[in-house]
């Protein structure tokens, strides 16, 4: 089929092309910062920004993955608020226990997604945004509304406060391994494929026989695990399970898989594009804080809500003007 | 153009088969309803008192303000998230006002702007969503996602965050006042449903509006000015918010931007859902949101009078909402 090969090229080029947007912009913030910031590229920032920064770059990747099917998943947030609960509560058995249950608590959840979006046929911005309630209100009712503090005896705080080989921490090592292979799941096997399959057209995909059903599935496990893995890093991270956290992440985790050029209508995506969005966004309010450290400007917490609006506002804007209209698309 | 009569007939005049399954779905949520009832009547201590009345209607209200909005915004198909920060934003900017130097110089000016700006205000935010909606054809969901964080983040910037108490009995009457005996915002509700109402059946606007919900790509080769409806369903949403977020204020005599309309687009879209307003858009059943109003508030009322906790009751909302979509899908196929 040389049409639909010649077809996919341009897009990829496209996809190229809009990706490049965001790796200049990274380099260019990064740039700006070692300028005109001493203790900017100094071993505590940039560590400290990588673990903060993983909770969002892993939420984002699965994120992308749901929007990669024209879907969307509101419920990240919450979820991981969830699973900080829950692996703090596993804590004393180990990171061994604590890990895996936390991430398949959120796999849990979506799972409930999927079925509600699969089977029940309710869209997903509905089924996720009660999954978003559920889980808030499953956070804390299990937690008794109170912050659940790790054991500090078990080996469970590594994770997000030791570093691997003494270079970066866990947390960071296991996002960029999840990184690479969900880069592979989706360039190179058939279920990647699928997923961007749907994206562009859900009836021809099945028309064509392709797994739909499946991917779609994957897609919102995905996101539930990777939401599951954040909560996870958010408790080992922060030595506590937090059930309030999470407002708002929903939002990051769009922005940045948008502004690494994915459409959210589906159809078109990238890993390492949105993995350079959620840097981005971290690394503009990094800029913002060091900001605030010289006195030049004085943003109160408040402002972190506008400012993010504001960025997916700005994303949009730009989306809208690059690419191509999503009608083109959709 | 047939599907813009098909559209009117779901909503207007009745047809055999079709008013049937509009009499079935009416009487769905009145059965609702009239079950909640009797469960309240028999295991809820002191239900049937003039006082459970009151309190129901006072905080009923807001809810049933907003989700008139979100009737006529998911009629075009669409959806607004940001209904909760523009109440936010709303109830911040109006104790700002008539509690500034202006607004206590010349008190009744004061409340006029009072009233007025905020209200203008909720009306850009529709302005805005409308705008890249119909615009920029970004999503619905998406677009409002924008002002449901940035909204409540400008209402706590604005008032830094702070709880702001006010005394000032001429603005805490749209949540404190009486009329008949019966709460004011409650009368307010039921005008704001019958003006709504006759917007849809009986203005141009409203036949646009479910033409446009019905088949947007049908309405617009019939001539409809897409944008403009699309822009003017949520201005009107953004509006009503504005004054649900007032009243909110109002019944409180304090504002708390963290607060103010916190999930409240979650209880406006399943009002609406349940009232039988379809997410694909095309009807607009303005006094079904009342009535799935009430059935939220009197769910929410039963669980908390019944020593359920709060948390519990998320989960339980989160279930309503996907049966009540999930029913209505059933329906539709």
């Amino acid at each position: 089929m040389p049409g639909t090969d010649a077809f996919d090229l341009r897009r990829y080029l496209r996809n190229d092309t809009r990706s490049a947007g965001v790796w200049i912009a990274l380099v260019a913030l990064i740039l700006f910062g070692l300028a005109r910031y001493e203790n900017f590229g100094g071993a505590y920032n940039i560590v400290s920004f990588l673990n903060y920064n993983s909770l969002f770059i892993i939420i984002s990747i699965g994120m992308c993955f749901v929007i990669m099917t024209g879907g969307i998943d509101l419920s990240v947030g919450s979820v991981a608020a969830f699973t900080s609960v829950v692996a703090a509560y596993l804590s004393p058995y180990g990171l061994e226990v604590a890990l895996p249950g936390g991430v398949l608590a959120g796999i849990a959840f979506g799972a409930i997604n999927a079925f509600c979006i699969i089977a029940m046929r309710i869209p997903p911005f509905i089924a996720t945004l009660a999954t978003m309630l559920a889980a808030k209100g499953g956070a804390l009712v299990i937690s008794g509304a109170q912050t659940i503090s790790v054991d500090w005896g078990s080996n469970f705080t590594k994770l997000g406060m030791e570093k691997a080989f003494n270079i970066l921490p866990w947390s960071i090592v296991i996002v960029a391994l999840v990184a690479v292979a969900l880069w592979i799941v989706l360039e190179h096997t058939s279920l990647g494929r699928t997923v961007l399959a749907i994206g562009g057209s859900e009836d021809a995909s099945n028309l064509m026989g392709l797994k739909v059903t499946r991917a779609k599935a994957f897609v919102y496990l995905l996101s539930g695990g990777c939401a599951g893995l954040a909560g996870v890093f958010l408790a080992s991270g922060f030595g506590a399970g937090q059930p309030l956290e999470g407002i708002g992440w929903e939002l990051s985790a769009i922005a940045s898989v948008v502004v690494g050029g994915t459409l959210l209508t589906g159809g078109l995506g990238s890993v390492p594009a949105t993995v350079a969005g959620a840097l981005l966004l971290g690394l503009v309010f990094n800029v913002l804080n060091f900001e605030n450290g010289r006195g030049t400007i004085s943003l109160s917490a408040y402002w972190q809500m506008v400012i993010r609006g504001g960025f997916l506002f700005v994303v949009i804007l730009l989306q809208t003007r690059i690419g191509p209209s999503q009608k083109e698309v959709g | 153009m047939s599907d813009n009569t098909m559209t009117s007939d779901k909503h207007g005049a009745p047809m055999n088969q079709q008013s049937v399954v509009r009499l079935l779905r009416n009487n769905g949520g009145i059965v609702a309803l009239l079950i909640i009832l009797a469960f309240n009547a028999l295991f809820t201590p002191n239900f049937l008192q003039v006082q459970t009345l009151f309190v129901n209607i006072s905080q009923v209200a807001t809810i049933a303000i907003v989700a008139i909005g979100m009737t006529v915004v998911i009629a075009t198909a669409g959806i607004d998230l940001s209904v909760g920060a523009v109440m936010a934003l709303a109830g911040a900017l109006a104790p700002l006002i008539f509690q500034s130097e202006f607004g206590t110089a010349y008190p009744v000016l004061g409340l006029i702007i009072a009233f007025a700006v905020p209200l203008l205000v909720a009306a850009l935010c529709g302005l805005f969503n409308g705008v890249l909606i119909s615009y920029l054809n970004v999503q619905p969901i998406i677009t409002t996602l924008i002002l449901f964080i940035s909204g409540r983040g400008i209402a706590q910037v604005l008032t830094n965050g702070n709880l702001q108490t006010f005394s000032n009995p001429s603005f805490s009457y749209i949540g404190t006042g009486k009329i008949l005996g019966l709460p004011f915002q409650g009368w307010l509700a039921l005008l704001l449903a019958c003006i709504v109402y006759w917007i849809v059946t009986r203005t141009i606007f409203g036949r646009y509006l479910l033409a446009v919900g019905g088949n947007e790509r049908a309405a617009k080769l019939s001539g409809a000015p897409v944008r403009t409806v699309k822009i003017g369903a949520y201005v009107i949403c953004a509006f009503l918010s504005g004054i649900a977020g007032l009243i909110v204020v109002a019944i409180n005599s304090a504002s708390d931007a963290a607060r103010n309309g916190n999930l409240m687009e979650l209880d406006a879209i399943a009002a609406a859902v349940v009232g039988g307003a379809l997410l694909q858009g095309g009807r607009a059943p303005i006094f079904g949101a009342i009535l799935g109003a009430v059935i939220i508030q009197l769910v929410k009322y039963t669980l908390l009078a019944n020593g359920v906790e709060d948390e519990v009751a998320l989960i339980a909302k989160a279930m309503i909402i996907v049966l009540a979509v999930y029913v209505q899908q059933a329906r539709k196929e």
